[in-house]
């Protein structure tokens, strides 16, 4: 298991996560390879099919990064975010498929060192985890 | 609207467990706008059974497609070129959606996906409350256009009960007193002489006890 | 007369009436319901029997009524709209009546989600004020709901319950109207214990005249502890228990304040005995049937009138 490098999206808000990773990485501070960074304009544009979509193409985990709680550009896209994310671990529960691998996360522009240390600290317990099961069936079944 | 909600992931995967290869199909009306089977709703479920069933290591061929209006035989004839090709139809309308594609297409499995659950309205953004009961013979210029068949725990024509306290009903703290909103509503309107009157027992026949239901309208029905 | 019932003699002779309950067993025990009946013989004009009360099922109310009939006294037959439709009430009223049951209730019921079997469709297909008009029908004008003729109608005296205390409280009085409209005979309340907010209420009804068209019989139960009088105020629906009830009992050490109790009832129906337009009180010991001689004897309501 040691081999594996969890493939982490994280859906990071333009607003705060993507500047915050950008400061990261300014700042050479490094986090695990397999983290993607998708940009939004705001966790609430996230739709919980995205979530779910990326995990059947293959990520192992999922985050999704919006503004301090209060901070939204949009008011409470955060929110809404966080509320989609409880409802898309209880499905992910539902269907055998762990719902910790999705998690709600939030960070401010200027926290580059608290977002690689997020991102460091949900790949590895993605680590631990282990791989996406879907991949293990699709194998089986083949 | 007609409200309805997912069914349990389990009942779900029991459901389809036979088969490899399913069409879901959503309905573009009252289910698209209570967020339960639209278009979206079929993409979410059909990532999870996709998902839910590589886990379980049988892959399950999940094709998506929403119809107009589900419960009607015009839109559902838009299945017949492609159904063939299918184990079975999983239906994410409600039960006049699912009854009418079974309808038509009687040799297929055709499964509901939602469970059907009231006529409603929506109460605010992601809320969604009974409002009608269909009961054939609307009373709702009488009381004060609150539903005491559909909003009265006990559908008391005469209320309330001995159970109404502070306005809201005795089996529970969240649900509204029908007849504390029919009385206030009156008072508003300057009918409260309306409340005097005993309303007569209700002819059931009008509702569903008078056995299934059906309106013919002989103008249209050439 | 409308009927033979104890209750209709003993109010129309000007009597202070007095109603006790009985609930029926949990069971086909009949020698539970002898027993718990005995205690009441004679302590009472009218027994009322309950029907699945709290939406828990029981013993049939027809069936304990018989019981009590058959031991000599008067049975208050109840019936809910909960369980039954209009063939089912109707074909049980006549079983009743031909079977010498003189005095029947009609209620509501409470909501299945109280009871036993919260699973349950629940079935008013009238409510409680159109089986009134039912029941005054079939035996005024011998006629069913649905038209016919009735051979030989029920000769029922009929009473409906009312709540003085649910809200809202300016319907209380128009809605106690509405039974009376609807033929009540006579009314039992739920308990009281707020007595000034009853006697607004009385002084309501009297206004309208209602005292001169059914008899109300006020509803009162004996306060066995200081758990029991917190409970009533704050976990069932529509009472209405002031605190210095609550304090007063609560003041007493544990075991003297069901004597406090007794105390406080008996004073209660001192004042409902002043009260105008009170014909007599319903008395809800509940689960204490075997304290009720002594309630009534320490009331000064005994002995019964023999009418």
């Amino acid at each position: 298991m040691s081999d594996f490098e969890p493939v982490v999206v994280v859906f990071a808000c333009d607003y705060c996560a993507y500047t915050a990773a950008d400061v990261a990485g300014r700042m050479n501070l490094s986090y695990p390879s397999g983290v993607r960074i998708l940009r939004v304009p705001c966790t609430g544009k996230v739709e919980p099919l995205y979530i779910m979509q990326a995990l059947q193409k293959g990520a192992d985990g999922v985050l999704v990064a919006g503004c301090l709680v209060g901070d939204c550009h949009f008011k409470n896209g955060n929110l809404r975010a966080a509320a989609r994310v409880k409802r898309v671990q209880t499905l992910l529960d539902d269907i055998g498929i762990d719902g910790q691998r999705v998690a709600m996360v939030n960070v401010s522009a200027g926290q580059g060192a608290k977002f690689a240390e997020i991102a460091t600290e949900f790949s590895n317990k993605i680590g631990e985890m282990g791989p996406n099961p879907i991949k293990q069936g699709a194998k089986a079944a083949a | 609207m007609i409200t309805a909600e997912r069914k349990p992931m389990e009942e779900i995967f029991h459901s389809v467990e036979p088969y490899g290869k399913i069409l879901l199909v959503g309905c573009n009306e009252c289910v698209t706008v209570c967020h339960a089977g639209g278009r979206k709703e079929v993409a979410m479920l059909a990532s999870a059974l996709r998902m839910g069933r590589l886990k379980q290591g049988a892959p399950l061929t999940v094709d998506e497609m929403t119809l107009e209006r589900q419960c009607d035989p015009e839109y559902a004839e838009e299945l017949a070129l492609v159904v063939d090709q299918y184990d079975a139809v999983c239906s994410m309308a409600c039960g006049c959606g699912v009854q009418t594609v079974a309808e038509r297409y009687q040799g297929l499995p055709v499964l509901p996906m939602v469970n059907t659950e009231f006529m409603g309205s929506s109460e605010k953004n992601g809320v969604w409350a009974e409002r009608c009961a269909g009961c054939g013979n609307c009373v709702l210029g009488l009381t004060g256009g609150i539903c005491p068949i559909a909003r009265c725990s006990k559908r008391i024509f005469n209320g309330p009960c001995g159970g109404s306290s502070k306005g809201k009903c005795e089996i529970s703290p969240d649900v509204d007193c029908a007849w504390q909103l029919i009385w206030d509503r009156l008072k508003q309107l300057g009918q409260t002489e309306l409340y005097s009157q005993i309303m007569a027992p209700k002819d059931w026949r009008s509702a569903r006890d008078g056995g299934p239901r059906r309106i013919v309208r002989e103008d249209m029905a050439i | 007369m409308k009927s033979d019932s104890n209750l209709e003699k003993v109010l129309a002779a000007g009597h202070f009436a007095v109603t006790g309950e009985l609930g029926p067993p949990r069971g086909a025990n009949l020698q539970a319901i002898k027993d718990k009946a005995a205690h009441l013989k004679g302590m009472v004009d009218a027994v009322n029997v309950t029907d699945n009360q709290t939406a828990v099922v029981r013993m049939a109310s027809w069936a304990v009524s018989l019981v009590l009939r058959e031991m000599g006294m008067e049975p208050n037959y109840q019936m809910v709209c909960r369980d039954r439709n209009r063939l089912a009430m109707q074909s049980d009223i006549l079983g009743a009546a031909a079977l010498g049951i003189n005095t029947m209730l009609c209620l509501s019921g409470d909501h299945p989600s109280f009871g036993d079997h919260p699973q349950a469709a629940n079935v008013h297909d009238i409510d409680s004020i159109q089986q009134l008009q039912m029941v005054t029908t079939m035996r005024d004008q011998g006629r069913f709901m649905g038209g016919a003729e009735i051979d030989t109608p029920p000769r029922m005296f009929v009473g409906a319950a009312a709540n003085p205390f649910g809200d809202p409280f300016e319907l209380r009085v128009l809605r106690l109207g509405k039974k009376v409209a609807a033929g009540a005979d006579f009314i039992q309340t739920q308990c009281i214990y707020n007595m000034e907010r009853f006697a607004e209420y009385m002084r309501q009804a009297v206004d309208m005249g209602l005292t001169e068209k059914t008899k109300l019989l006020a509803g009162v139960t004996p306060l066995k502890s200081a758990g029991m009088a917190r409970y009533m105020a704050k976990k069932v629906p529509g009472m209405d228990v002031p605190d210095e009830v609550v304090k007063r009992i609560a003041d007493q050490p544990k075991e003297k304040q069901a004597e406090e109790g007794i105390k406080l009832l008996c004073e209660q129906i001192e004042q409902l005995r002043e009260m105008p337009g009170v014909a007599g009180i319903h008395l809800m010991a509940i689960e204490w049937e075997h304290r009720v001689p002594e309630i009534v004897e320490r009331a000064g309501l005994l002995p019964r009138p023999q009418v």
